[in-house]
């Protein structure tokens, strides 16, 4: 073998190395290369498309919302289909980037030939993702919170939104908290319209309540190490934080909050509390954390009941967290298709437009103007499980009935009580 | 601004330095005597903290983890030394960089495909998980302040190993003038495997360590990775002293940045790197002639 050379005086320029290193510094900043998969074009089964942030900060919950897709679309196949077809679920990772999620979405669409769309978790994703579905008049269900979606700019014929919104998430537990809670209130905002949203809809029933806000911090999106955050937050003496974030980012929070001694004297308080994070963050660091949600598994009711048996069967462990919302948008959406008798969006419209349905969780209603889904919020509280996922406890309900937390839609720019036909193409 | 948080942001910059200090010391280490740049740094610092889940979950035992995970970490180093980049000594540095690299995919995807993608609970020792009192108004985890002196100790040893010792000794000479030691009659090979284990050794430490603060995952060691880097380049690549200032610089710079503009955080050492490499171009550290 021959005397090998090291390193030194191997001709590799600084530059050439820093462009080699670069260059797939950043590829694995991206997450890997990836390689599109050529599709073939429609026929037989009934596509439908369904882009998710499967990588990245937020790719838990994005698996559980495949899963509760996936179990929807069994359940219809189950039942005949949609109109006699198959339907088939095509999911795509949209890497939690917006311009990811719109091409995804444009190439299921365009190639995929799906007929029908619902998707997305963060609203910058789901707001792309309904941009490319209204530009061809396509359905698209929506299944994670965003404000804008159901605003006239954003709001059309096509689009239907499953999830709560931060509006109606804050109201509900902001006011819930507002009653329990000290006054003093501190923002730890996650820095992209659903933290700031939080933020906004916390101070806004805040007011109503006479709370103080001691402050606020803005987060990046995906932190690992949230400890310089605290300092500050301590130094504020508030009486509760508010963690307006999500997915790892909740997770890490509430960890290193924990190690820090921020329980103490402040009570923290997610206006989405996670399962998934909780699960990853471990009983001691979540005890004595509040928050709420849409859906919690051990709920006591009989379609909650209904819907964690299947999903356990299929799944091997229960629904946390975001599951429900694309259980129960997609089985809308394909039911409204066979109630339509027709695949047509203005039929479908019609079909879901003033509905009462109780897919999972107790009574929600789609209201006309906006096509935003009227329902109940939750409040949790962590407890030290008895079995795994038995994370929380419901500690309250608080009612959404009579559009109690929804904004108006004329706040919203539509027409109130009028089905939305924003962008009908003729 | 209160002086007080001021003090407490040093504090959790010096901790969060600490983690940038023990991957950049691997990643410098390795690639100062084997001109390898170690693209699956970032995976075995994944691992690390995987094996320290695991044997936490089987033994209960933080301390036993403690040893494993290095230890588990810098075996499967030598055995990747040993057959997988020894074959590529004598060629193009980008060799072994792409081959890393490619190993960091796998190292994700098997961690992916047994452990699922979601995270896994870990939590610091009870003797280390309760919060100290600081001035008053302050807490400060124990755990962090173990971090801190734990990461002191182990930079200290390194360099009383480099320094003092007949071994250090010859790996000093071998990072200047291998051709010459092996001329002495050293087995050169024996020493970059020894070295390059020890580097994996190093960020499977950091990974145990992290693993009690941060949230385990698979992809946990990327964007870690791409900050390690930024650690080395400002410190110079291949500098030990220059990853052990860069690692604490770059974490207090990025701790202080929370205090005043907290949407900064993520790009300030970005920022540091630039200014550095217009000013010194080879690092703070840099030895230059290495890579021109």
């Amino acid at each position: 073998m021959p005397e090998h050379q090291k390193g030194k005086g191997k001709g590799v320029s600084r530059r050439t190395f820093f462009k080699t290193t670069g260059v797939a510094a950043g590829a694995a900043a991206l997450g890997g290369f990836h390689f599109v998969r050529k599709s073939q074009a429609a026929s037989g089964p009934l596509k439908l498309g369904c882009p998710l942030p499967l990588t990245g900060p937020y790719g838990t919950e994005a698996l559980d919302q495949q899963a509760g897709a996936a179990l929807a679309v069994a359940e219809v196949n189950k039942n005949g289909g949609v109109l006699g077809r198959k339907v088939e679920l095509v999911v795509r990772d949209t890497k939690l980037k917006a311009d990811e999620a719109a091409r995804r979405a444009k190439e299921l669409i365009e190639s995929v030939k799906v007929e029908l769309m619902t998707g997305c978790l963060s609203a910058a994703n789901q707001l792309a993702v309904n941009e490319q579905c209204k530009l061809v008049g396509m359905p698209y269900m929506s299944i994670s919170q965003s404000n804008e979606i159901t605003e006239r700019r954003d709001a059309s014929v096509y689009t239907y939104h499953e999830a709560l919104d931060p509006h109606t998430t804050t109201q509900a537990v902001g006011k819930w908290a507002a009653q329990k809670f000290g006054k003093r209130w501190y923002f730890l905002t996650s820095d992209y319209a659903f933290g700031w949203q939080l933020t906004d809809g916390f101070r806004r029933v805040g007011k109503m309540f006479g709370v103080q806000d001691v402050g606020e911090t803005k987060h990046p999106l995906g932190t690992a190490d949230f400890s310089s955050y605290f300092p500050r937050i301590m130094a504020a003496k508030p009486d509760v934080l508010i963690i307006d974030n999500f997915g790892k980012d909740q997770l890490n929070t509430i960890k290193q909050a924990t190690s820090f001694g921020l329980k103490k004297k402040i009570q923290l308080l997610c206006p989405v509390l996670l399962a998934s994070a909780r699960l990853g963050a471990g009983t001691a660091a979540y005890e004595g954390v509040v928050g709420g949600t849409s859906f919690y598994w051990e709920q006591n009711h009989p379609t909650a009941k209904k819907f964690v048996a299947a999903f356990q069967k299929a799944n091997g462990r229960p629904p946390i967290d975001y599951a429900g919302y694309a259980y129960s948008g997609v089985l809308e959406l394909l039911n409204g298709v066979n109630r339509a008798g027709k695949l047509d969006a203005l039929a479908l419209a019609t079909a879901i437009e003033n509905r009462n349905y109780d897919n999972y969780k107790g009574k929600q209603w789609w209201r006309p103007c906006d096509h935003q889904s009227q329902q109940d919020v939750f409040i949790l509280r962590s407890k030290t499980p008895k079995k795994k996922y038995d994370v929380f406890e419901i500690i309250d309900t608080v009612s959404g009935a009579n559009e109690a937390l929804l904004r108006t839609c004329v706040e919203l720019g539509h027409k109130p009580g009028v089905p939305n036909r924003t962008g009908l193409k003729k | 601004m209160d002086f007080n948080v001021i003090i407490m942001q040093l504090f959790t910059g010096l901790s969060l330095g600490m983690l940038y200090v023990l991957l950049a010391l691997g990643l410098s280490i390795i690639f100062g005597l084997l001109t390898v740049v170690n693209f699956a740094h970032g995976s075995m610092y994944m691992w690390g903290a995987f094996v320290g889940v695991f044997t936490v979950a089987w033994t209960g035992n933080f301390w036993a983890a403690l040893v494993l995970a290095p230890l588990g970490v810098g075996l499967y180093g030598l055995v990747i030394e040993r057959w997988l980049i020894r074959p590529l000594y004598g060629r193009d540095i980008n060799y072994p960089l792409l081959l890393t690299f490619g190993l960091q995919l796998i190292m994700i995807e098997v961690v992916r495909i047994f452990f699922g993608t979601s995270d896994h609970p870990f939590s610091a020792p009870a003797l280390l998980s309760m919060p100290l009192e600081v001035m008053g108004i302050f807490y400060f985890p124990a755990y962090r302040v173990f971090l801190i002196v734990f990461t002191a100790v182990i930079c200290f040893v390194l360099w009383f190993f480099l320094e003092k010792t007949d071994l250090g000794l010859i790996i000093r000479a071998g990072t200047r003038d291998p051709l010459m030691v092996r001329a002495l009659g050293i087995d050169m090979n024996l020493i970059w495997w020894l070295v390059f284990g020890i580097g994996s050794a190093l960020a499977g430490l950091a990974g145990i360590l992290a693993a009690p603060i941060r949230s385990v995952y698979p992809e946990m060691g990327i964007a870690m990775l791409v900050e390690c880097f930024v650690v080395t380049v400002v410190g110079g690549m291949g500098s030990l002293p220059g990853a052990i200032v860069a690692g604490i610089l770059l974490g207090i710079v990025s701790s202080l940045t929370t205090l005043v503009y907290p949407q900064m955080a993520d790009i300030v050492i970005f920022l540091v790197m630039a200014v550095v490499l217009l000013v010194r171009p080879s690092g703070l550290f840099g030895k230059a002639g290495l890579l021109e």
